[in-house]
């Protein structure tokens, strides 16, 4: 096999060797990204508990439907990806790219009404340190929460941009022929960061939308 | 007699090694191999080892007097600052893992690289990038918050530039998280045949411990000084008590990386430690397991004792008897590697070259060094010397006196490795004496300036302190020109130096199964692992 061999880079012994180093790479890089969103989600949690009322209060001033839209697009991108992964491992040119075309639109639309989340915030006077002035009686801290949901959601974001980039690296590589059935341990490797992504709005959603229930 | 042996002949050094495979600065700035990748990090190290080492001389002179020699009170704080940041980020934290690790966890575990080359050279870019970023901090104006940034003054206060220092911090901590991520699958996956976890060189398994902390560690840091940022550039009260916010939050999410970070700091050194101790004794190292779990015992009870750098600042007394507890705890660990180094030596054929004057000079600093922590464990005891000189003298005692007397060692113990060249053993021997009574001079008398009650991070101090701060300066000086003193036969040995031979000090360990300097690709032929490591013949043996 020597196309297999000229895949190899030249400290691996082999291509399986090669593609084990590169999941675990991943894993370990999301251990890295666990601690990462792990620091906010503690800051989340101890305002959360000081300041409940507030945090209620800002809860409910979030778009519940784009909320729930956009974490249902972003769930459909995962199942995309999963099937890209699919289709790399079956060696299915065509089928792996439209899949991840596919999951390069849904990602889009996911920022795009991020976007437009963002905007109606501003539209409201509700972005702490630069605008916050929010309408009627508010409680006080309510920019802690909003400086949250801005900080929690931006992170996420720009997580979500990076595997945008990934994305189009794995979609040009598919589209040069550098995917065999073999090897194709770049597509897995985005695939599992993009899960991880989804996972991590999973419970974003839940904390910053649905505080004290709607 | 003395184990060196000198291979004089000048051919020997003739063959394509990792070195003279390409010339030009291009070949070194766009190299993969983790050997030139090894020698990037040791050459910027070594520049802000210097300049840390600068901001702490002026400091030792500004203390001769009482009043201050020098400068004003608030240049000072930017001193100390200074000093902090550099050696704290940009000296300790890479220079075992970075240096000596870059250039030996491949070859210890007998493979060609580590297991992603171009991420590595990433990490060095990534930490340059950082480095300048801090260094445009100190020259705008400095930054004078402490390398601690505690809030609400560094998010809110203080007038200096500390965007742009902790911006330089953040960028530099992908540098380790890369590192640790490198280290870590390349242990996992690429070891080469029979070579077992527990057929590993100790020095492995204290760079596997470091990089898991790297790993869960370092992103809690990055997170931490991404609020600070944040607060400071839109004042949005995450930690400004003005706000709403929690200074104390900070605190504990600071010190839950940088307690564990102090095990970055010294992790790396016992596992350099556990090299030479074995290699100049002549024995094997005494409970082989024992010292490799006590480097996981370390880098796990590690993340468990942050509160005890809080115990004055506010949190309940409960935390604090817990934090303390778990202090005394994550001492055993440490423990059992200094008593398993001393049983190693109990019997050895001890030789003193110049790498094990080192080591010895680790074993007692350090040992000083994690009593006073014991000291400063102990909560009543605590409360007495917080924030005092006490506690300069006892981390000291553990970075410099620890750390940094094991990098010096292990870069004394393979770099004819390294360079192919060897080093005059009576100037290295000279300079580890020069700088280990340099040292002491410097900080024990910080003992006791602690004990007495002067505080930390003072331009200023009553008169009655003046001696002993004399001394400490003094002593600064000679520190100082023993440092200078390796610095200066180094260089000269690169070209001036003696061809060293494959392995000069007869040690085991794959790395020295190849020849000085290696080639790119470290092995003719990857090796196949029959033996435990260290198996140096028995005593009996060799006496007969
Ligand atoms: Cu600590």
């Amino acid at each position: 096999m020597p196309e297999e061999l000229a895949a190899t880079a030249h400290q691996f012994e082999d291509l399986a060797q090669q593609h084990e180093a590169d999941e675990l790479g991943m894993w370990v890089f999301l251990g890295t990204e666990v601690m990462f969103f792990g620091g906010l989600f503690l800051g989340y949690t101890v305002y959360r508990h000081v300041y409940f009322g507030a945090f209620e209060a800002g809860s409910h001033l979030l778009d519940l439907l784009l909320g729930a839209v956009n974490t249902s697009v972003l769930i459909a991108s995962s199942f995309t990806m999963a099937l890209s992964v699919y289709a790399a491992q079956k060696g299915r040119k065509k089928t792996l790219i439209t899949c991840l075309i596919l999951t390069m639109i849904l990602g889009s639309v996911f920022l795009g009404i991020k976007g437009v989340e963002y905007g109606q915030k501003f539209h409201h006077h509700l972005v702490p340190g630069y605008d916050f002035n929010p309408e009627g009686n508010f409680p006080a801290h309510m920019s802690l929460y909003f400086s949250f949901y801005f900080i929690m959601t931006g992170m996420h974001a720009l997580h979500m941009i990076v595997g945008e980039g990934l994305l189009l690296v794995v979609l040009i590589l598919a589209a040069k022929n550098r995917f065999t059935a073999a090897h194709h341990a770049t597509v897995e490797v985005v695939g599992i960061y993009w899960h991880f992504v989804d996972i991590i709005w999973i419970f974003l959603f839940p904390l910053l939308y649905l505080i004290g229930g709607r | 007699m003395s184990s060196l042996t000198v291979d004089e002949a000048p051919q020997a050094a003739s063959h394509v090694h990792y070195l003279n495979v390409k010339f030009g600065v291009k070949s070194w700035l766009f190299t993969t191999d983790h050997k030139r990748i090894a020698l990037l990090y040791l050459a910027s190290i070594t520049f802000f080892f210097f300049v840390g080492g600068a901001a702490a001389v002026l400091m030792r002179l500004h203390l001769l007097t009482p009043g201050g020699l020098l400068v004003e009170p608030a240049t000072y704080n930017k001193l100390f600052t200074v000093h902090g940041i550099l050696m704290v980020f940009f000296f300790l934290i890479p220079a075992i893992p970075a240096v000596l690790g870059n250039f030996l966890v491949p070859m210890m575990i007998g493979a060609r690289d580590l297991a992603f080359p171009k991420l590595n050279l990433l990490s060095w870019y990534v930490y340059i990038l950082g480095g300048l970023f801090t260094l445009y901090a100190v020259v705008a104006g400095g930054v004078d918050t402490g390398w601690t940034f505690y809030t609400p003054y560094s998010s809110t206060y203080s007038n200096s530039h500390v965007i742009a220092a902790a911006l330089g911090i953040f960028i530099t901590g992908f540098s380790s998280i890369l590192t640790g991520l490198n280290f870590i699958v390349t242990i996992h996956k690429m070891r080469a045949p029979g070579l077992t976890w527990f057929r590993l060189p100790l020095f492995i398994w204290a760079i596997y411990a470091t990089s898991i902390i790297f790993i869960l560690g370092t992103p809690v840091l990055a997170i931490t000084i991404v609020l600070v940022a944040l607060e400071r550039l839109f004042h949005i009260g995450v930690f400004d008590p003005a706000l709403g916010g929690d200074p104390i939050l900070f605190q504990h999410m600071f010190w839950f990386y940088s307690h564990p970070a102090v095990y970055i700091m010294i992790l790396p050194g016992m596992g350099v430690e556990s090299e030479l101790i074995t290699c100049f004794s002549r024995k094997k190292i005494f409970g082989y397991k024992f010292v490799a779990m006590s480097s996981l015992g370390i880098a796990l009870l590690g993340f468990l004792v942050w509160g005890h750098h809080m115990f004055v600042s506010g949190q309940s007394m409960y935390a604090g008897m817990v934090f303390s507890i778990l202090s005394y705890l994550v001492a055993v660990p440490s423990a059992v590697k200094v008593f398993n180094w001393t049983a190693t030596l109990y019997k050895g054929s001890i030789s003193y070259d110049a790498p094990m004057l080192y080591a010895l000079g680790f074993i007692g600093l350090f040992t000083m060094g994690g009593v006073t922590g014991m000291f400063l464990a102990s909560l009543g005891v605590n409360v007495h010397v917080h924030d005092t000189y006490f506690v300069i003298a006892h981390f000291h005692y553990i970075m410099v006196g620890g750390m940094v007397m094991a990098y010096l060692g292990g870069i004394h113990f393979w770099w004819p490795k390294i360079s192919g060249r060897m080093y005059p053993q009576g100037w290295a021997r000279f300079a580890a004496l020069v700088i280990f009574v340099g040292f002491n001079l410097t900080f024990f008398p910080q003992y006791i300036l602690g004990f007495l009650g002067m505080p930390r991070r003072y331009a200023v101090y009553p008169a009655e302190f003046q001696v002993l701060n004399v001394m400490s300066s003094a002593g600064a000086s000679i520190l100082g020109v023993g440092y200078l003193i390796p610095l200066i036969y180094f260089i000269w040995s690169m070209r001036y130096g003696p061809v060293a031979s494959a392995n000069p000090w007869n040690a085991k360990g794959l790395e020295w199964q190849t020849p000085s300097p290696p080639p790119t690709e470290n092995f003719e032929e990857i090796p196949v692992v029959t033996e435990e490591a260290y198996d140096y013949p028995v005593r009996e043996a060799q006496v007969a």
